[in-house]
């Protein structure tokens, strides 16, 4: 078809696909070492809970950013992933006795089936609809695994400890930077696989079905099924950190694994960040969660309440004045000239 | 010369509405059809029967001798078919380039070779310098060219193409025209909805008329002009050829 | 299971769905004006809820005369929710306007934890008590009082968009934004006016409720839940919808809860959900 081959045309085929800015990877390998090494300044045990805390609500954070940020979708009950992580890993420990580091894999495995079953009905619901039927599921999973014996009913699993082999039964009870290690690994994993995924055709994809699906559509896109698709993979991010919290309390019930309050922060964070950007639940975890430890601190009880107050009210002011979350902030020029929105 | 599109007794009922009633014409291979009809009278609900984003009531749409009636538009896509919008659908906080690259997403495997095509239908519609150019800041004609580059970057043997005139600053339209004309001699079939009736009958093999959900006439554009039916539901626009 | 036992159910359904259905009406109302869904509903039934019952404890008035005060103290807030929040979000994506109203439940739904303790209260002894037996059914008196003012109030809302000038008003608004302003309806004032009218509707509704339900900082959770349904089966903007699809969703939650299993109500309802919005997405009367 293209006879004339302009001389621009051939310089902006030499161009790379995608830039790098060599000064980012620099800072960023310079941050990452620096999480690695943290442990080794005898940081506090709470220093060491608080980092944890902020990795893995990270990574969740991450999970509704992928559905939001790719398909469009807003999901109010987000819990629902992270609690299957936590039963699965739990349950198989108690019942079959399977390591947890197995329990993970299963975790992600049943969540993502989990997804595809609930994705098929719910989400060529528009925006609204969608919102409420996550909003329904996610009580209703609450309200099914507080009256299923085989898993508990209200009290839930209790986790039997042990102390000779903590490796094999992911449970560490002389310190906590295990627990630290392996979230971090998590969080970086987590980063890099949606670094990629924002890089890939079937990021490309996704995109231009958040932006205009009846144009994907007419693109050769199948949008229902890439909507599943990406409503899978925000599923098996986030069920991990449900995994690796059930091994941190050692207890899982209904309330602590399906609980509102989990989707809620994980929205929070991830519209204060900005939503569609891959930094955003990074920068809105490492602001959202020290606030949210310290006010447990001061406030005791009644701090849960208050710190509900303020997301409530968070959310309202970023929805007013600075929708497209703190992300925005930045000049442009700071942000890697790539794919990752 | 083959048939490419054939369109039977396309119908679709809206309530009470008949946006398409019994609608047949054919499209050759390598030919413009211009489509005409004043407003309302079912130009683009027949571009959404094709296209399989309407469910038609009755009738049958046959691409290349498949029946492709109501099949899902991705997949009419995969066959062979383009369009665009009437209201364009641009990506808006994506560049030129990246909105076209979805497009070429469909039939090249690699990201790469993908990139470089779409860059070349870039440059076929003179966009190369505004390719780094997020979509929202592009003109009106540009955005224009920006959903034909899309569309053709998905390889279509035939296009569908919504009012490209439409809307866009008047020293635009003769660049506009010439692109459609640069398709046709690259080999692919045009099916375009235009109101501006001096560019339709200058540059279209044949040209169907739609009034009222109907067709009124479907012949060459000496005999369209002719055409008292089409005279009438124009009032005398057509004399503008 | 008896027949009786089912009659009884489908009754004491009817009776909670006319409550539903005045909820829905006021949900239903704001959308259908803005195309807002407020998810934050419930909770403002649970502060009308608080209101009647602090009256109640304050200042010993019946729930039933604080009436005209929760009304007046809901429209307040629905004006004032509209003119600090909603107002600015108008134009704004779909994201934008789900969270906000999200967040604002949330924030209600902890401040009155904050103020109001988890604690479960009742209103002792209200002027309506006791119940009527008919046939060997049995009718709380409360709520059969509660659903008799519901569907007054549910009717004279339907009278007041459909006969009178600021209904019709309204009506215009909600179908063509545009085209009212031109004919000089300020949308702003429709739009805070809806606000008012909904959340009175709630009002009247929590004030009744307060006489027979336990009023505690998540009541609101499940009422929304279930007006949310309500409003999708009957047809976001339908009000008549509002009023059939409430009453379908008492009964179902009435027969199901006997039927099946109590506990698991909220999924019988949920179930209604999904049969609606992919079967017949816009609902029984609904425009979308």
């Amino acid at each position: 078809m293209m006879n004339n081959i302009s001389a621009k045309l051939l310089q902006a085929k030499n161009e790379p696909l995608w830039y790098f800015n060599k000064n980012s990877l620099i800072i960023i390998g310079i941050i990452v070492l620096g999480l690695f090494l943290f442990p080794f300044t005898s940081p506090s045990k709470f220093a060491i809970h608080l980092m944890m805390m902020i990795f893995m609500h990270a990574v969740m954070a991450q999970s509704w950013n992928v559905l939001a940020g790719f398909s469009g979708q807003i999901s109010l009950g987000h819990a629902i992933f992270f609690g299957i992580g936590a039963y699965a890993c739990a349950y198989f420990y108690v019942k079959f006795h399977i390591t947890p580091w197995i329990g993970i894999l299963i975790g992600i495995g049943i969540s993502g089936f989990v997804a595809m079953l609930i994705g098929i009905p719910i989400l060529r619901l528009k925006g609204h609809y969608f919102a409420i039927a996550t909003l329904l599921i996610g009580i209703s999973f609450q309200v099914i695994f507080q009256r299923w014996p085989e898993v508990g009913s209200s009290s839930g699993l209790w986790i039997p400890i042990n102390r000779e082999s903590p490796w094999s039964s992911m449970q560490f009870h002389k310190s906590k930077v295990a627990y630290y290690y392996i979230s971090l690994l998590f969080f970086i994993v987590t980063f890099f696989l949606v670094w990629l995924l924002n890089r890939s055709k079937l990021g490309y994809r996704l995109r231009a079905i958040r932006d205009q699906s009846e144009a994907a559509s007419s693109l050769g896109i199948h949008v229902s099924k890439y909507k599943i698709i990406a409503f899978i993979i925000s599923a098996m991010i986030m069920a991990p950190i449900g995994s690796i919290y059930a091994q941190y309390v050692l207890i899982v019930d209904p309330n602590n694994a399906f609980n509102v309050d989990i989707s809620i922060l994980v929205l929070l964070i991830a519209v204060m960040g900005g939503v569609g950007n891959i930094w955003g639940p990074i920068i809105g975890a490492a602001i959202l969660i020290p606030i949210s430890e310290f006010s447990r601190i001061y406030f005791g009880g009644t701090g849960h309440s208050i710190d509900l107050v303020v997301y409530g009210v968070l959310i309202i002011i970023i929805c007013i004045f600075r929708p497209s979350g703190i992300v925005s902030l930045i000049p442009r020029s700071f942000r890697e000239r790539e794919k990752a929105k | 010369m083959s048939i490419l599109l054939k369109v039977e007794n396309l119908s679709r009922s809206f309530g009470g509405i008949h946006a398409n009633s019994d609608i047949s014409f054919d499209v050759n291979e390598g030919e413009i059809l211009g489509v005409i009809g004043p407003n309302g009278a079912g130009k683009s609900t027949l571009f959404d029967l094709i296209t399989g984003f309407t469910k038609s009531d009755r009738g049958q749409v046959m691409f290349k001798d498949k029946d492709i009636t109501n099949v899902r538009p991705d997949l009419i896509c995969r066959m062979g078919v383009g369009r665009t919008f009437q209201k364009l659908k641009p990506f808006a906080d994506q560049t030129l380039l990246e909105n076209v690259i979805v497009g070429a997403l469909v039939k090249e495997k690699s990201l790469k070779v993908a990139r470089d095509k779409a860059l070349e239908i870039i440059d076929f519609v003179d966009l190369i310098e505004k390719r780094h150019h997020y979509a929202k800041e592009l003109s009106t004609g540009q955005r224009k060219r920006l959903e034909l580059a899309r569309a053709l970057a998905t390889d279509p043997k035939l296009l569908l193409m919504d009012e490209v005139t439409g809307g866009v600053d008047q020293r635009t339209i003769p660049g506009l025209v010439e692109l459609v004309l640069k398709l046709k001699k690259n080999g692919i079939t045009v099916v375009t909805i235009e109101h501006n009736m001096k560019i339709i009958m200058d540059i279209s093999d044949r040209i169907l008329a739609l009034n009222q959900g109907k067709r009124i006439a479907f012949d060459v554009p000496k005999k369209i002009s002719e055409n008292s039916q089409v005279i009438d539901a124009y009032l005398g626009k057509v004399d503008a050829a | 299971m008896t027949s009786q036992a089912i009659i009884q159910a489908i009754i004491s359904g009817i009776l909670m769905g006319l409550i539903y259905a005045l909820i829905a009406a006021g949900l239903s109302l704001i959308f259908g004006l803005m195309e807002i869904v407020n998810f934050a509903h419930g909770d403002h039934l649970m502060i009308s809820m608080f209101s009647a019952f602090w009256l109640w404890a304050l200042f010993g008035l019946d729930p039933i005369f604080s009436i005209p005060i929760t009304i007046l103290i809901m429209a307040a807030i629905g004006v004032l929710t509209h003119y600090f929040i909603i107002r600015k979000i108008l134009n704004s994506t779909m994201l934008v306007q789900i969270c906000a109203t999200f967040g604002l439940a949330v924030a209600i739904r902890a401040l009155a934890q904050l103020f109001f303790t988890p604690d479960f209260r009742t209103i002792k002894n209200p002027l309506i008590q006791g119940k009527f037996e008919i046939l060997g059914i049995f009718i709380g008196k409360p709520q059969l009082y509660a659903s008799l003012v519901c569907l007054v109030a549910f009717v004279l809302l339907y009278l007041f968009v459909t006969k009178t000038e600021t209904g019709t008003a309204l009506q215009a608004t909600s179908q063509d934004r545009q085209a009212a302003e031109i004919l000089g309806i300020p949308s702003n004032k429709m739009f805070a006016l809806g606000w008012a009218i909904g959340l009175s509707c709630v009002a009247v509704a929590g004030s009744m409720l307060s006489n027979f339900y336990y009023v505690f900082p998540d009541v609101g959770v499940n009422f929304s839940l279930f007006a949310f349904v309500a409003v999708a089966l009957g047809g976001f903007g339908s009000i008549t919808g509002s009023l059939i699809a409430g009453i379908i969703i008492g009964v179902v939650e009435s027969v199901g809860g006997l039927v099946i299993d109590p506990s698991f109500k909220l999924l019988y309802v949920f179930a209604v959900y999904l049969f609606v919005v992919i079967v017949r997405p816009q609902g029984i009367f609904g425009r979308y």
